[in-house]
């Protein structure tokens, strides 16, 4: 069915489309439902009309990365049967404080459109939204076939939020609570899960901090046949982790509560049998507070292991190095830095099928530095892990040599996420700028479509970006570049980027408004103390009636500077939810 | 900071090759200002030229030092004698930077008791968590693996207190700040108590150590 979709879509001839005509409405619809990928879909729709009408009554679900591009009332006309909505909503640079509160990104105008014209809406998929308890009540009392909750970075709601969910969503399958600013007042919200509600196969509250009842939590784990994925949070004990694992023999992906305990007697043990009694689990998180004497009864799961999230354990080289000998299946691994170079050695050694590792600092923000990975953990890393495609790296220093090895190494990068945390730091080494390092990047990486890069960097990086990287999506700058070419060269030179973020670089108006038709192709550009005016904003904002344009002053700046720019495109024309520090041109 | 630096550059000021960045950089970081080290409000203004230079200075000079400058960093650099062990000065704050989430830093703050660990003669510090190790003997496990120029010949001596650096046969002394600023010996108190007081560690080079006593200030 689907060759024929792509038939008909190469050779429009007219009597190819007199057959389309009398193709009833009804089929297409079900070939075309077929379609889940959105560029498919984006694409499809663009054929005809007829292809359009099928292909938005087809289509159950929705992605939207920013959520002032379109606004509910036309989302809501032209899909008229969805059942699953993904929302993105504040820039991404808020999750590290750049973006004034009150910005924005509020679900509940959505809720109040979908409790009308999707009231079978199953799925609800949030990513840096403002949501109220008010809004999850609403939630929870509007939409009877509601299955599934996922709230990433979202802040606004309380556990009393979670209360109302747990008490009236009698499909729920899943909810997942990560990284959001949530006031957490208690864990009752827990308890609200009626006696008769079984249905749950994902479970995540690791965000959480305050105790939940452990007996409900055991009661509810026992009687939900189905659960794939359970993450507790710190309160969790040991002890009462193992008598989870107990009743959950089935489950895929754990993330355990508390490390730390004084176990005795026949502890241990236990502990063992209980992990080895979950002979599914292929991820594993959590792990707060690790004793290195009791991560040896893990060591029989980790064979199994395709993603090891580390990343809220302290753990040292020389425990780390003796647990990673026990992963050799592992694809994904998040740590701290506290395993250093050394661990990092020992990640090179023993998981040669990894494919994704994300190192983050223990602590990036001491007056002090501490020590942390250096350049030499991730060359380690690239000899003995081929596959490499995705890092996140944070350190405190680099070389050029370093990352022209890296990806020598490992060529098929497609996120490529170098944060060296010394603001304009040079290769320390040579002290030259780690520019060669970047353009290794993009010349020998042709598949990267995300990139991060730090340290002292001129133009030259972005001369290199724009020439080779040509599938890039996402670039993320901050302190760097040296005149307004730099950015030019990025918007000229780079086909498919959407998102664009810039911090305190040297970039002004002559590169702003470089990209004036660029940006319509472009989901966001983010850009924050950089060299823009007011003047220059409004001018492209007279220019591009298409595009939002919103500045963000700060306090006590100079008038005729734009501190904080963000430009994105949109049907849905200039918001009216922005607050005062919100000026929309 | 050793002052030794092999820096071929005209000017001789501390940091000094990363300062001839500084003049090219002219066009500057407007915006978000920063004060050096923290001062409590940022100041708002563009003042291009003299907060940015102001910035870039306190970064290179503040971050940098001398542990930056064309020296190799093998890996047994914590081993390298810098002269006196003064740890790099306060780093300039900057907001948002580096981009991590709150979230992840407010998760790993809390039960846990991080306390910094300190060499002389290395650049850098570590942290220990102390919950998690049950004696003094586990804590100088972990210190000995981490510090890699003891473990070699690591052998602590409860009643010497010293630990013997095998790279260079010098021998360190596990001292600690508790609750009340003094400096202590480690092992003067029951292992309980030394962790609800200890407040950093920092191992001492014997020479520098001498008149060191439980309940007497250190003299450095």
């Amino acid at each position: 069915m689907e060759s024929e979709s792509k038939r008909k879509k190469e050779s429009p001839n007219t009597a190819e489309l007199a057959v389309t005509a009398s193709f009833p409405d009804e089929v297409l619809e079900i070939v075309l439902s077929l379609l889940t990928s959105h560029r498919d879909r984006s694409s499809v729709s663009l054929v005809c009309k007829d292809w359009y009408h099928a292909e938005r009554w087809s289509r159950t679900q929705v992605f939207i990365g920013n959520c002032y591009s379109v606004s509910p009332e036309i989302l809501t006309r032209r899909f008229p049967n969805i059942r699953s909505v993904t929302l993105k909503g504040k820039p991404r640079f808020s999750d590290f404080n750049l973006v004034p509160p009150n910005w924005g990104a509020d679900i509940h105008a959505w809720l109040v459109a979908f409790a009308a014209k999707y009231p079978f809406l199953e799925e609800l998929r949030l990513k840096r939204m403002a949501v109220s308890d008010e809004s999850l009540e609403f939630l929870a009392s509007n939409f009877p076939n509601f299955k599934l909750l996922s709230l990433l970075s979202c802040d606004g709601f309380s556990t009393d939020g979670l209360a109302a969910i747990a008490t009236h969503c009698k499909n729920l399958t899943e909810l997942d609570i990560q990284e959001n600013g949530i006031e957490d007042s208690s864990g009752s919200w827990l308890s609200c899960f009626p006696e008769s509600f079984t249905s749950l196969e994902v479970l995540n509250f690791a965000n959480l901090t305050s105790e939940v009842n452990t007996d409900a939590l055991e009661r509810l784990v026992s009687r939900c046949k189905s659960l794939k994925v359970l993450k507790v949070n710190k309160s969790i004990s040991l002890e009462q982790l193992q008598r989870l694992l107990f009743r959950a023999p089935q489950l895929e992906e754990l993330g355990t509560g508390s490390f730390l305990q004084d176990l005795t007697a026949r502890p241990y043990a236990d502990l063992e049998s209980a992990f080895n009694n979950c002979k599914n689990i292929h991820t594993l998180s959590g792990l707060w507070e690790a004793v290195p004497l009791y991560l040896p009864a893990l060591y029989n799961s980790c064979a199994n292991l395709t993603f090891l999230n580390l990343s809220y354990t302290a753990l040292q080289s020389g425990e780390f190095a003796k647990l990673v000998v026990h992963c050799p299946r592992l694809r994904r691994l998040w740590v701290l830095d506290t395993v250093e170079d050394k661990g990092l050695e020992a990640v090179g050694s023993n998981c040669p099928l990894l494919e994704e590792l994300r190192v983050f600092p223990a602590d990036p923000f001491d007056e002090e530095i501490i020590h942390g990975v250096t350049e030499e953990g991730f060359v380690a890393v690239s000899f003995g892990c081929r596959r490499l495609h995705y890092v996140l790296y944070f350190c405190w220093q680099m070389t050029n040599a370093a990352v022209a090895t890296i990806v020598q190494n490992c060529p098929n990068f497609t996120h490529f996420r170098l944060c060296i945390m010394t603001p304009g730091l040079p290769d320390y080494l040579t002290n030259e700028p780690m520019d060669e390092a970047f353009g290794a990047v993009v010349k020998t990486c042709s598949k990267l479509q995300r990139l991060s890069v730090s340290g002292l960097l001129t133009d030259l990086t972005f001369e290199y970006i724009g020439k080779y990287a040509k599938n890039l999506e996402t670039l993320s700058v901050a302190f760097a570049g040296r005149s307004d070419r730099g950015m030019q060269c990025v918007l000229e030179g780079c086909p498919k980027l959407r998102k664009l973020e810039i911090r305190d670089c040297p970039f002004g108006n002559e590169a702003l408004l470089s990209g004036l038709e660029k940006y319509e192709s472009m989901r966001s550009l983010w850009m924050s103390a950089c060299n823009v005016t007011m003047n220059a904003c409004r001018r492209l904002a007279k220019q591009m009636p298409r595009l939002n344009v919103e500045v963000m002053k700060e306090d006590g700046s100079d008038d005729s500077q734009a501190d904080k720019v963000y430009i994105y495109r949109t049907v849905a024309g200039p918001r009216r939810d922005a607050p005062p520090s919100v000026l929309t041109l | 900071m050793s002052q030794d630096t092999t820096v071929d550059s005209p000017e001789s000021s501390d940091g000094a090759s990363l300062m001839s960045f500084d003049t090219e950089l002219t066009l500057g970081l407007p915006g978000e200002s920063r004060s050096p080290a923290r001062a409590p409000a940022f100041a708002q203004g563009h003042k291009k030229n003299c907060t940015k230079r102001g910035f870039m200075e306190t970064v290179i000079d503040l971050n940098l030092g001398t542990s930056h400058i064309s020296m190799p960093r093998g890996q047994n650099s914590e081993s390298r004698v810098s002269g006196t062990g003064k740890y790099p000065a306060a780093k300039a704050q900057v907001i948002g930077w580096p981009p991590v989430r709150s979230f992840r830093k407010k998760t790993l703050e809390g039960s846990s008791k991080l306390v910094k660990v300190a060499v002389d003669g290395a650049p850098y510090l570590r942290k220990v968590d102390l919950q998690i190790y049950s004696s003094y003997q586990d804590l100088f496990r972990a210190l000995e693996e981490m510090f890699t120029c003891f473990t070699t010949r690591g052998d602590y001596n409860m009643e010497e207190r010293k630990l013997t650096g095998a790279l260079n046969g010098r021998e360190y002394v596990p001292t600690y700040e508790d609750k009340d600023d003094d400096w202590m010996l480690l092992g003067d108190v029951p292992w309980k108590m030394f962790v609800e007081s200890c407040k950093r560690i920092r191992l001492m080079k014997s020479s520098e150590a001498v008149g060191l006593a439980p309940r007497t200030p250190t003299n450095c």
